[in-house]
């Protein structure tokens, strides 16, 4: 297969960047999206010049380092991150436009590669159990039933990509807030702190400069995981409850 | 501790010199605390030295990595009270390739009352490791695993869950007992975010200075103790100077010397490897092992093999077809016309045989003209049986994200057809030589997770490196760090003093070095090439004469690395080849000595298979008699052999036994 590929091309944060027309050649359908990418690199250097540079690390869905935009959608055609689309899914002969996530929150810092160390911010502010090492009472103790486990494990299976803010006409970081809140909400473990935390963290989201949740369930459609936006209602109720109380 | 200058070679090898004959004894002291194996522990934290709460502010602690074991020794540090800095790679602390551990952790809690203790943990781990391992140190990790479950519970990590609310477990390989709790298929991600939430709220608390995207380029060492680190920040390419007390390697494994391999892209030797040419030693280089349950190698092109969880092998089976050539779909191949080859082999373990033999029996079996699929280098695992026994829903319940993963990458239906499955590099027992402070032999610096050699001999069996991990950083790492501390007066020291100039200007050297070849090849194709060496000469079967090649064939690879990589760009931006070509210049010289230490070590042990030493059924032959320790190489320099300083195993608790698993 043969694709002409349309890349976002920017050398830093600074300079300005511009879309850039690189041919893909002799590509495999088996081959992942990024192995396409490789190829095209190697071609790149080894007539000297510099290759596209993008996020990635685990190449299995999981780390949430891969971040293309992909002809419009975050994560590209199919359900799941970057790194496991596959070229099967284009047409060959296809023009690809690869862009990076678009969001003031996270600036371009090379090619495709943007800094998402907001989503960290939002996490340090507020996003755990405050519990130090040591002295924790024995894990059984503390019965938590099968349903409420399963649905702490679907909320805290985001991987942190970003795709949802990538896809929000907001830029909005909701649905990753949503997922953090909800997961530390439904477990015992997580109530002493669960009005401050949700408070903090919506706080902190605010002032990173992500946008408003104006309901238009984008974050939902791209999400890797599936994490449902229903969470969202949740976090706007525990924020609500918090921000009401005067205790916190 | 005393550690002697490693002496000279005690026998040479004809083509490259290294001590190929037996080793000499080092005087490496392990720092065992006396006393019974079940006690050591709780004397060693009974009679540690303590640094008083105002004081620990004072000192500072490096701590690269932000896996299991860095993120977990990072956070507890700083909640003692120390001046923690983390480093990382990626963009974010919770990237780190812990992530993407699957299928669970181990722990001796024997809920399910079948029979389960630490003494259990222990002795499985030992034997598992082939004997090659320390019992002092499997015994303290089999002890602190139960804490490790509760403490992971407090934070809120999401455990599987019986219906009555009470934790759930699994079985896992080489164990006889139910003890690896899970998170679905997502283990490794849960106890991960679990370390990195710990670790935020330490960033929240003005303890701990994150550095992320920062790569470790040289370790400073003044007065024979680590004092710094320098690093490279990886969007400015800015290089800096870090000093401190302490300074803690907890960088992963080095996977990806074999180029494929389930492990992340950018996982590394650098870190570990640039503080062995720094004095470290570096213990066992060539016990990697090849988890047998991988999605097969589909082309030249492919950059990274994606594991199916051991966890699956609780309900498949694993077989080929009996006859050579039997090219039928496998739904048309009756039961009597397959062999389920580990269940005949190993009839008292079957499926859940442990990794080194499982992927061995699956080569054997492809080797004989049996495998399957287009290569002919697969086998089958197959659900048929527990769907008509258990039910699709919970055969997808159990495992649906695996199987999910394993559509989206083959395009086949794994409810309708067995998977195929091949072995493929996995995990690094091997790693940077520490003693039971998990020290290595450069005082104040640690090596914790992966990067160290110390628990699993010869074999780590499933879930036991997320234990590991979380034990180190948790429980270990924070009691003899503080004991360290507060036995040796450190003088201050600053980012001026000429260690730190010295080795600053060494990374940039070796930085300028890359930029200045401007050849024709990329690194990841040298990276290809040299994977291929590694995977076929010092894979799962090694012989002398393959290792002999390899060390022949490995220098010149290296020579035409430097002089025809092309590394586009600066030093001074966001370099992605820069980046990859620094990890392949070493790794190219890291299998050198993983080549050595494989030829060195001339008996079969756990997932090291020397094909000259077998016994007639094809199970490894271990030698005892001389080769009952490890092995701690020395650096000598780019090209030059490394010496060898051997630590002797002494088992008092444990009998050296064949590992049987029939
Ligand atoms: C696919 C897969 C599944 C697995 N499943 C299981 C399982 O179910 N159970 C189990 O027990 N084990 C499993 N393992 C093994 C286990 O995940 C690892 O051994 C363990 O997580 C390693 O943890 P670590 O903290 O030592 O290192 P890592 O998690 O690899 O962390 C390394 C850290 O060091 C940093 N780093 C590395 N190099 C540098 C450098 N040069 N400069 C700066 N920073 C650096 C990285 O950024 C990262 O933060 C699995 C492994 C794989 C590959
Ligand atoms: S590279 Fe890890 S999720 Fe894509």
């Amino acid at each position: 297969m043969n694709f002409t590929l349309h890349v976002w091309r920017q050398k830093d944060r600074n300079s300005p960047g511009k879309m850039e027309a690189i041919p893909a050649k002799n590509i495999l359908p088996d081959m992942s999206f990024l192995e396409m990418l490789d190829i095209v690199n190697d071609d790149l250097m080894a007539q000297g010049k510099a290759p596209i540079s993008f996020d990635h690390d685990c190449r299995e869905g999981i780390c949430g380092s891969c971040s293309l935009v992909i002809n419009g959608r975050p994560h590209g055609p199919t359900r799941g991150t970057t790194c496991q689309t596959y070229m099967r899914h284009f047409k060959d002969g296809e023009a690809i436009y690869i862009e990076p996530w678009r969001a003031k929150a996270f600036p371009v810092i090379c090619d495709l590669v943007t800094d998402r160390s907001a989503f960290d911010r939002i996490i340090q502010s507020g996003g755990y159990v405050s519990v130090n090492t040591g002295g924790a009472v024995d894990g059984n103790t503390l019965p938590i039933g099968k349903d409420t486990a399963e649905l702490a494990m679907d909320t805290s299976a985001c991987i942190g990509c970003g795709a949802c803010v990538a896809a929000c006409k907001n830029a909005s970081a909701m649905l990753f807030v949503a997922a953090k809140v909800s997961h530390l909400g439904l477990l015992p473990q997580g109530q002493p702190e669960r009005s401050s935390r949700a408070l903090a963290m919506v706080n902190t989201m605010d002032k990173e400069g992500f946008g408003n949740c104006t309901n238009q369930y984008e974050c939902e459609a791209v999400c890797p995981k599936e994490i449902s936006a229903d969470w969202i209602s949740r976090l706007n109720r525990d924020y609500i409850a918090a921000a009401g109380s005067p205790g916190e | 501790m005393t550690v002697e200058t490693p002496a000279k070679p005690a026998g040479t090898h004809p083509t490259n010199g290294a001590t190929h004959g037996a080793p000499h004894k080092s005087g490496l002291d392990a720092r065992i605390p006396a006393g019974p194996l079940a006690e050591k522990w709780t004397r060693f934290k009974a009679d540690m030295k303590l640094v008083n709460p105002t004081n620990k502010r004072k000192f500072r602690i490096l701590v690269v990595g932000t896996g299991l074991a860095g993120g977990s020794a990072a956070a507890s540090l700083a909640e003692l009270g120390y001046e923690v800095d983390s480093f990382c790679y990626q963009d974010s602390a919770r990237r780190a390739h812990s992530i993407a551990a699957q299928g669970g952790i181990n722990a001796a809690k024997n809920y399910q009352n079948d029979g389960d203790s630490v003494w259990r943990l222990f002795y499985d781990t030992i034997k598992g490791g082939d004997f090659r391992a320390r019992e002092a140190n499997v015994y303290r990790l089999a002890e602190v695993s139960r804490n490790i479950i509760d403490q992971c519970v407090a934070q809120g990590v999401p455990f599987a869950r019986e219906y009555g609310g009470q934790l759930d477990n699994r079985s896992f390989g080489g164990a006889q007992v139910s003890r690896t709790f899970y998170c679905r298929g997502q283990t490794g991600q849960q106890l991960t975010l679990g370390a990195y939430q710990a670790l935020s709220r330490q960033v929240n608390a003005g303890r701990v200075r994150m550095h992320s995207r920062c790569v470790f380029q040289d370790l400073v060492v003044i007065d024979g103790k680590a004092r710094g680190i320098i690093t490279r920040d990886l969007v400015t390419g800015k290089l800096e100077r870090h000093a401190a007390d302490v300074v803690v390697l907890a960088t992963g494994g080095y996977g990806p010397v074999f180029y494929l391999s389930t492990n992340a892209m950018g996982c590394n030797v650098s870190a570990t490897f640039r503080a062995h040419r720094r004095g470290a030693l570096f213990a066992n280089p060539c016990f990697t092992q090849i988890h047998p349950t991988c999605i097969p190698v589909s082309g030249d092109h492919q950059s990274k093999l994606t594991l199916m969880s051991e966890s699956l092998r609780n309900d498949g089976r694993i077989w080929v077809p009996l006859k050579k050539g039997d090219h039928r779909r496998p739904e048309e191949i009756p039961d009597n016309e397959r062999d389920y080859f580990l269940e005949r082999k190993y009839p008292s373990f079957g499926n859940l045989a442990p990794r080194d033999i499982s992927s061995r029996a699956a080569k054997e079996a492809c080797d004989d003209g049996r495998g399957v699929g287009e290569s002919g280098l697969a086998v089958y695992l197959d659900f048929r049986d527990a769907i008509n026994r258990l039910g699709r829903d919970t055969i997808a319940k159990r495992y649906g994200n695996l199987f999910d993963m394993y559509a989206h990458i083959t395009a086949e239906d794994p409810y309708r057809s067995p998977m195929r499955i091949y072995p493929a590099v996995h995990y690094c027992m091997g790693g940077l030589w520490v003693d039971y402070h998990l020290m290595t032999n450069i005082p104040g610096l640690f090596a914790l997770g992966e990067a160290n050699f110390s628990d699993h001999g010869a074999n780590r069996l499933g879930a036991s490196a997320l234990m590991q991990g979380l034990a180190d950083g948790y429980f270990v790492a924070p009691y003899t760090i503080t004991n360290y501390l507060a036995s040796n007066k450190l003088q201050p020291v600053k980012t001026d003093h000429d260690a730190f100039k010295e080795a600053e200007a060494n990374s940039r050297e070796r930085i300028d070095r890359l930029l200045r070849v401007r050849g024709r090849k990329s690194p990841n194709q040298f990276h290809r090439e040299l994977g291929k060496i590694i995977w076929d000469k010092c894979g799962m079967a090694r012989s002398r004469q393959g290792l002999e090649e390899a060390l022949r064939r490995l220098p010149e690879l290296r020579q035409e690395f430097w002089e025809n990589v092309s590394v586009p760009g600066s030093g001074e931006s966001f370099n992605m080849a820069l980046d990859h070509a620094t990890r392949v210049a070493d790794f190219l010289e890291f299998g050198e000595l993983m080549c050595h230490d494989a030829l060195q070590r001339d008996e079969s042990c756990g997932a090291h298979f020397r094909v000259e030493h077998q016994y007639e059924d094809g199970e490894a032959k271990r030698n005892d008699d001389q080769y009952a320790y490890v092995s701690a190489w020395g650096y000598q320099g780019e090209g030059k052999a490394p010496t060898l300083n051997a630590e002797p195993l002494v088992y008092e608790n444990v009998h050296l036994a064949v590992r049987s698993y029939k």
